[in-house]
């Protein structure tokens, strides 16, 4: 487990839908986004290999928290998203 | 992996639902009785159940801190079945702060202690909304918070299902459980509402 | 919500990459109103509701497997199809794929 409460993350500014055929549990809005820990949930097996039928390995899942700024052109909501480790990188 | 056949997909979905379920009789895989089980253990899952857990933490502290740390444990505790269910997580409302659940990837809803996600939720008016614009969802259902009261929305994206705690109402001093477990409704505990007592 | 973007943060809906079901905040759903009135489940709805879940159940098929058959639908169709409509294309498009059942059984269970 990589990150402790109140760590500070970027989420991947990734786009493995442009590669082919995927299954994303990362929303398009947070990527690049910049958000705050708040705890471990627990480690779970990959949905990304589970959605192909594919081996799965278990990785850490996080509550991350965003701030409204930086999220939405003109503002928008407090949000409290569950996001896997290998999409996290510290800041 | 290979796609399965557009053509044959895009079959009237009566017709492939009969098909499907010929099929998987014949192969042993899933018998019509068992679907019949499984419809009736699906249909006792209902907002009832959240509202009780609601309101036990309403009454108890010791389980409302329970349902805080362990959603899963909490509805375990009242006898909702929980076996081979996500866990749960327990967002608490407070004075100042709001929740609200969304799933903008597709439906993930606290089916255990809910039943059944409501058309509202699957909606894609719903899920893009209520992440950027939560006041003007609110608004759909003429909820009006309190001023300055940050609204949280927790996007339900992997594992975890979430359900909200909302705040006690005003009015409800000395109600019984069941009294209190009345006024909740699933709105109530997904954060589009708030528990209503009518005078 | 104002309608003037802030300079310097992006539209995120407007990524060409975004796939069509990732919908949080995409500007063209902004300006729909919500149906909130409840719907009846129809006996379609819950057996096919049924069926999902004794397959994932008996190990046959889990929920991603559901959600990237709902995912590969394209997106006309997509918003065309009722919920539970996507469900029985994806349980369909999945014990395909995992040869569960093949095409040809499926062709002639289907006459």
């Amino acid at each position: 487990m990589k990150f402790a409460p109140g760590a500070a993350v970027k989420v991947r500014d990734d786009w493995p839908e442009a590669r082919g055929p995927v299954h994303i549990r990362t929303p398009h809005y947070l990527r690049g986004r910049q958000g705050t820990v708040v705890r471990h949930l627990g480690d779970f097996a990959n949905p990304e290999d589970l959605a192909f039928a594919r081996p799965a390995s278990r990785l850490p899942l996080y509550h991350v928290a965003f701030a409204p700024e930086g999220i939405w052109p003109g503002g928008g909501a407090d949000l409290l998203v569950e996001v896997f480790e290998p999409w996290l990188q510290p800041i | 992996m290979a796609a399965a056949d557009l053509t044959l997909l895009r079959t009237d979905s009566d017709r492939l639902l009969a098909a499907v379920r010929g099929l998987l009789a014949a192969k042993g895989i899933v018998t019509p009785e068992e679907i019949k089980e499984r419809i009736r253990f699906v249909d006792e899952a209902h907002p009832g159940q959240g509202a009780r857990m609601v309101a036990r933490a309403w009454v108890d502290p010791a389980f409302r801190a329970t349902m805080l740390a362990d959603g899963t444990k909490a509805a375990e505790l009242l006898g909702i079945p929980m076996r081979g269910m996500p866990p749960l997580g327990v967002l608490e409302n407070a004075p100042g702060l709001h929740h609200l659940v969304v799933c903008t990837l597709c439906s993930c809803y606290p089916r255990a202690v809910l039943g059944y996600p409501p058309f509202w939720f699957k909606s894609a008016a719903y899920r893009a909304r209520a992440v950027r614009d939560p006041a003007g969802v609110l608004a759909e259902w003429r909820t009006v918070l309190p001023a300055d009261t940050t609204i949280r929305v927790v996007d339900s994206t992997a594992d975890y299902r979430w359900m909200v705690l909302p705040m006690r109402p005003p009015g409800t001093e000395g109600w019984s459980e069941d009294r209190l477990a009345g006024v909740v409704t699933e709105g109530d505990m997904i954060g589009v509402t708030l528990p209503h007592v009518t005078a | 919500m104002s309608d003037l973007p802030d300079a310097g943060i992006a539209e995120p809906g407007d990524n060409p990459n975004r796939a069509h079901h990732d919908m949080g905040g995409v500007s063209k759903f902004l300006c729909e109103p919500i149906d909130t009135a409840a719907h009846a489940l129809t006996e379609f709805d819950r057996e096919v509701d049924a069926i999902r879940g004794l397959l994932g159940a008996k190990g046959v098929m889990g929920v991603d497997e559901l959600r990237r058959g709902i995912e590969a639908i394209p997106e006309s169709e997509y918003h065309k199809l009722s919920y539970y409509q996507r469900w029985i294309r994806s349980i369909t498009d999945n014990l395909l794929v995992q040869g569960v059942i093949t095409a040809e059984e499926l062709v002639a269970a289907l006459k």
